[in-house]
């Protein structure tokens, strides 16, 4: 296979795996420790909750929209259940009551995109800001951190206990992404998801309810980020509403789009997040075992970023008459 | 029924009902709702926040929205072009840092340092440029990337040099005059955003780069086939947005002279939600800079405002997060059926009560009685030319007219066999008239009067006149003229037939039968055009009289040829002289023997009539039917007709089989022959006229043999 042959064959999603495998290489013949299972398992590990988020996101971008408001959703509906439960709550009830929040406020959200025709992008994020805002105001009560009460159950194994040797959050990962996959490549609605991103009007005309469908993405995707909020919350025995400010959100878009999912939608698959997941995961690891500053793990995130969009940007070239209107 | 009449008669000319259509047609109705939410954040917190209009206040608040209007501006800027900047917030806090840096450290002037912030911050915007408009990447991640790593740049110079920098403290009276002091006891800052927003205004709506600007965002691929160049301009906008995002953090070093990791923070977020609030389109094509600082304001006001409130930590998000969303939807929603309300609301006839049209039965022995005098027109050019609304002949007798290609045909005399295509104007050239030194003048429909001299040169004499006072729509443009004629002083004289449509919807004009048409004059002496009269119902046909004091007008809708007077004692007044006609005058032209032509382009039906008088049936029928299926003028059997300055009729020919030449919008008599035009015809009409002068033309008639 010649080199110009083999250069076309290179999109987004494989340059960004050949950086993680090249990244991979390198750490584990540069850094000691780096290769030891326990390292590994905790550099996936560290990047669950994102890759959970990441299909969440997935999801919603496929259908040409974006949700910046899921870390919001995340944040608040699992404190308000932490908090219910140390009320006395029973803790099933409680979970029911704040995962039944978190799939209602997306509910909201998508029929405002759907139903309203409110840009997603601008939406989610006044969502964001609502939510937030709601959940501070009438919700939660006292600071912003909510802890976790001590009668959880079962339900701390989800950020705490191992299934195999392997950490739980892993796992619950794993098995999420296995239903996002499945869902997306062997159902009728994940079919259609890629019909309205890929061309609305089109996926109208063929007879799919649309808006019904944006709306459910965002549902979907809401439901989610419950389950991240969970496992966040169990990990470290806290939820911190701040989170909602922090840029954790860009994060999340960011292993989306590193994985090269077409912001402009109907282009992308589960593996492409896991593939961006596994890069952030790698490099914030080994930028952690070299003790790199927090604001440079960011510059260097972001540098590899846009790295990974120019290259793709010179392999496929967008130009004037390709480009789609209103595709920022 | 006549005092009803009588109430409805005056509802319809008191009540401008289409001033509401012309209203919603204007492209600053865009403001309209995000303005209005504007006023209700003002009354509200206007009423519950105490001191809220006291002068303190307003300048802490008016210097707060001098920065974030200027971060409102830069995001706009993008938004239009088609983009996305989301490093506005950490830019921000570059320049604030950087200019605090380069004072307090470097120990440089204001003077120097304010610039060289805003170049630096301009630089950022650059680089997103480049990536986005030469390197072609998605706006929104590039500059996702480009505010994290700025962002964390300055969190790199803070940890350097925050402690040196709270230490010093730089003091100047120019520093002084940028952070607290201002003009007249306007903030410096406020001073700053208006100067920003006039210019910026004036560039974006008047000059050739914000076109090209607005171009770009509204359609990326039609500007790049036109040849625009989409790349530069892109990345323009985007360094414009940098520089801008400098010299706000500038102005908020100036005000609060402390850098700290949150500066700027989420101002993005905010940014943007101003411009959307504002009414500018994600995805481009659609913004101003007033929209922008509308914007901007609300969400300032709104912070502010929940801030002041005291609520609990949560309540302010909350609350700015739903009228957030309101105010977005209803925009949404207005956006998207304004339109749909304009069509319902555009169109809005009146009152309008035709006489008893003069009898065109033999029987009754009028002028007007049907004949056959037209049976036997010999045909010119068939096929040839399309829609000749106006024709005309030159002194060697060569044939003109124009047609709907925007050519004007020239038949070469004597036979009229032989055609060529004497200029191209493009646009619909209607009527036409010679001047004294032979240049042919020609009404063109939408695009005004053009001449063509007798070398076959083209040149615009005027295409827009003054514009009214109080008129709503831009009616200084010319839309559709019509006719023209020239006054011996060389004045002229045109008419345009509707200011509120194009030529092709004149159905919807005779719908309405409003007085939307005027008669313009066009000066060569000074090359000023001014509206002479206004409010005429469908001005048409326009002919100098033999006496050379006043111009005959036909109003077509209104059946009735009255006449201007321009010159002599009652020069300004305007006299009726024909009315009751049985059809719709079109043009007007002098005949041999000091009377004059005008030619009947279709014929009243009583049906119509009768609608005429009932506005709200009609506005009726153009809401609820298709257009095909309305009530319309008769245009397919006319007449020409010969009357004299007192307004008598002399004779009428008519052509009952309206076979050879059916449909008859203009006559010319030259030399013992008439000659005819007609807009919805494929052919040139022409009749011999026994008993006339032969040697009768109308350019020796108006300019004379010797000139």
């Amino acid at each position: 296979m010649d080199i110009g042959k083999a250069f076309r064959l290179l999109n987004q999603e494989r340059i960004v795996f050949l950086l993680t495998v090249l990244l991979f290489v390198v750490f584990s013949l540069t850094l000691n420790n780096f290769l030891a299972a326990g390292n590994l398992l905790s550099l996936v590990r560290s990047v669950a909750v994102l890759g959970i988020l990441g299909l969440g996101m997935l999801i919603v971008v496929l259908g040409r929209g974006i949700d910046l408001s899921l870390v919001a959703t995340m944040a608040i509906s699992v404190a308000w259940a932490m908090q219910l439960v140390s009320q006395g709550m029973p803790v099933y009830a409680a979970m029911t009551s704040g995962l039944l929040f978190a799939l209602g406020i997306a509910l909201i959200t998508g029929i405002l995109v759907a139903y309203a025709e409110i840009p997603p992008l601008f939406a989610t994020l006044a969502m964001a800001t609502f939510i937030y805002g709601f959940g501070r105001a009438h919700m939660i009560t006292g600071t912003d951190v909510v802890y976790m009460p001590k009668d959880m159950g079962w339900i701390v194994e989800l950020g705490q206990g191992h299934f195999l040797g392997l950490p739980m959050p892993i796992v619950v990962a794993a098995a999420m992404a296995l239903v996002v996959f499945l869902f997306l490549k062997y159902t009728k609605l994940g079919a259609f998801i890629y019909a309205i991103g890929d061309n609305l009007p089109a996926s109208r005309i063929g007879g799919i309810s649309v808006r019904p469908m944006l709306a459910l993405q965002y549902v979907i995707s809401g439901g989610i980020a419950f389950v991240a909020g969970i496992i966040t919350a169990t990990s470290v025995e806290a939820m911190n509403t701040r989170v909602v400010n922090s840029n954790m959100i860009y994060d999340v878009i960011l292993v989306v789009v590193l994985g090269g999912v077409g912001l402009s939608g109907g282009r992308g698959n589960v593996r492409n997040v896991i593939v961006g997941t596994l890069l952030i995961g790698v490099l914030m690891n080994g930028m952690t075992i070299m003790d790199v500053q927090y604001t440079i793990q960011n510059v260097i995130k972001s540098l590899i970023l846009l790295l990974a969009i120019v290259v793709d940007s010179i392999v496929n070239p967008r130009d004037e008459q390709t480009g789609q209107q209103g595709d920022i | 029924m006549a005092s009803a009449s009588n109430l409805t008669k005056l509802r319809y000319r008191f009540i401008p009902d289409h001033v509401i259509g012309e209203i919603l047609s204007k492209k600053w109705i865009d403001n309209a709702i995000p303005f209005l939410v504007l006023v209700c954040v003002v009354l509200v917190f206007g009423s519950l926040i105490p001191n809220f209009y006291s002068s303190s206040n307003l300048s802490i608040t008016a210097r707060q929205f001098g920065e974030f209007g200027l971060v409102g501006i830069a995001m706009m800027v993008v938004i239009v072009v088609g983009g996305i900047d989301l490093s506005v917030g950490s830019n921000f806090a570059l320049g604030n840092f950087m200019m605090l840096a380069l004072l307090n450290l470097g120990g440089w002037p204001v003077e120097l340092a304010a610039p060289v912030v805003v170049l630096i911050c301009g630089s950022v915007g650059l680089l997103n440029g480049f990536l986005i408009g030469y390197m072609r990447l998605r706006a929104f991640l590039t500059t996702l990337v480009t505010l994290i790593i700025v962002r964390a740049v300055v969190d790199m110079l803070l940890l350097q040099y925050a402690q040196a920098m709270s230490v010093s403290f730089y003091e100047s009276p120019a520093w002084d005059l940028m952070g607290l002091g201002g003009f007249f006891g306007i903030p410096f800052s406020f001073v700053m955003l208006v100067i920003v927003a006039v210019i910026g205004h004036i560039l974006l709506t008047r000059s050739r780069p914000g076109w090209r600007l607005m171009a770009i965002g509204g359609s990326r691929r039609s500007a790049h086939n036109i040849g625009l160049p989409v790349r530069r301009t892109v990345c323009a906008a985007y360094t414009i947005s940098g520089m801008l995002c400098g010299l706000s953090g500038v102005l908020y070093a100036a005000r609060l002279s402390g850098a700290g990791t949150d500066t700027g923070m989420g101002l993005e977020i905010a940014a943007l939600t101003a411009a959307v609030l504002g009414g500018n389109s994600l995805g481009g094509g659609r913004g101003s800079i007033v929209k922008a600082l509308i914007g901007a304001l609300i969400v300032l006001l709104l912070t502010n405002g929940v801030l002041r409130l005291g609520l609990n930590s949560g309540s302010g998000p909350m609350v700015l997060g739903l009228t957030l969303i309101f105010a977005v939807f209803v925009d949404v929603k207005w956006l998207k059926n304004r339109d749909k309300l304009l069509s319902k609301v555009y169109v809005s006839p009146t009152i309008i009560e035709l006489p008893k049209p003069v009898s065109t039965d033999p029987r009754d022995n009028t002028a007007f009685a049907i004949n056959d005098r037209l049976n036997d027109v010999e045909i010119i050019g068939l096929g040839e030319v399309e829609s000749p609304e106006d024709v005309i002949l030159d002194e060697d007798d060569h044939l003109y007219c124009g047609t709907r290609h925007g050519d004007i045909v020239r038949f070469l005399a004597p036979d009229y066999q032989q055609s060529e295509v004497f200029a191209h104007i493009g646009g619909s050239p209607l009527g036409m008239s010679w001047d004294r030194e032979r240049n042919l003048l020609v009404c063109v429909g939408g695009m005004g009067l053009y001449k063509i001299a007798p070398d076959r040169t083209v040149t615009k004499v005027t295409d827009e006149t003054n514009r009214s006072t109080f008129s709503v729509v831009d009616d200084s443009r010319l839309r559709l003229a019509d006719d023209l004629d020239i006054a011996p002083d060389g004045r002229v004289f045109f008419s345009e037939a509707t200011v509120r449509y194009e030529m092709h919807d004149w159905p919807v004009d005779a719908l309405e039968s409003r007085g939307n048409g005027r008669i313009i004059c066009y000066d060569p002496k000074t090359g000023k055009t001014h509206t002479a009269v206004r409010n005429l119902i469908f001005p048409n046909g326009i002919c100098t009289s033999q006496d050379g004091q006043s111009i005959l007008f036909a109003e077509s809708w209104a059946c009735r040829i009255s006449r201007y007077y321009f010159d002599g004692p009652k020069a300004g007044r305007v006299e009726p002289v024909l009315d009751r006609l049985p059809g719709y005058p079109d043009n007007i032209n002098r005949a041999s023997d000091g009377t004059y032509w005008a030619a009947i382009m279709g014929m009243r039906s009583p049906a119509l009539d009768v609608a005429l008088r009932m506005p709200a049936f009609r506005k009726r029928m153009a809401r609820r039917i298709a257009p095909d299926q309305w009530l319309y003028p008769n245009l397919n059997v006319g007449c020409v007709i010969r009357f004299n300055d007192k307004g008598e009729v002399l004779e009428s020919l008519w052509d009952q089989h309206s076979a050879n030449h059916p449909m008859i919008t203009s006559m010319r008599e030259h030399k013992g022959y008439l000659y005819l035009g007609g807009i919805t015809n494929n052919r040139i009409g022409r009749i011999r006229l026994p008993g006339r002068d032969t040697s009768w033309s109308g350019y020796r008639n108006y300019w004379g043999q010797s000139s």
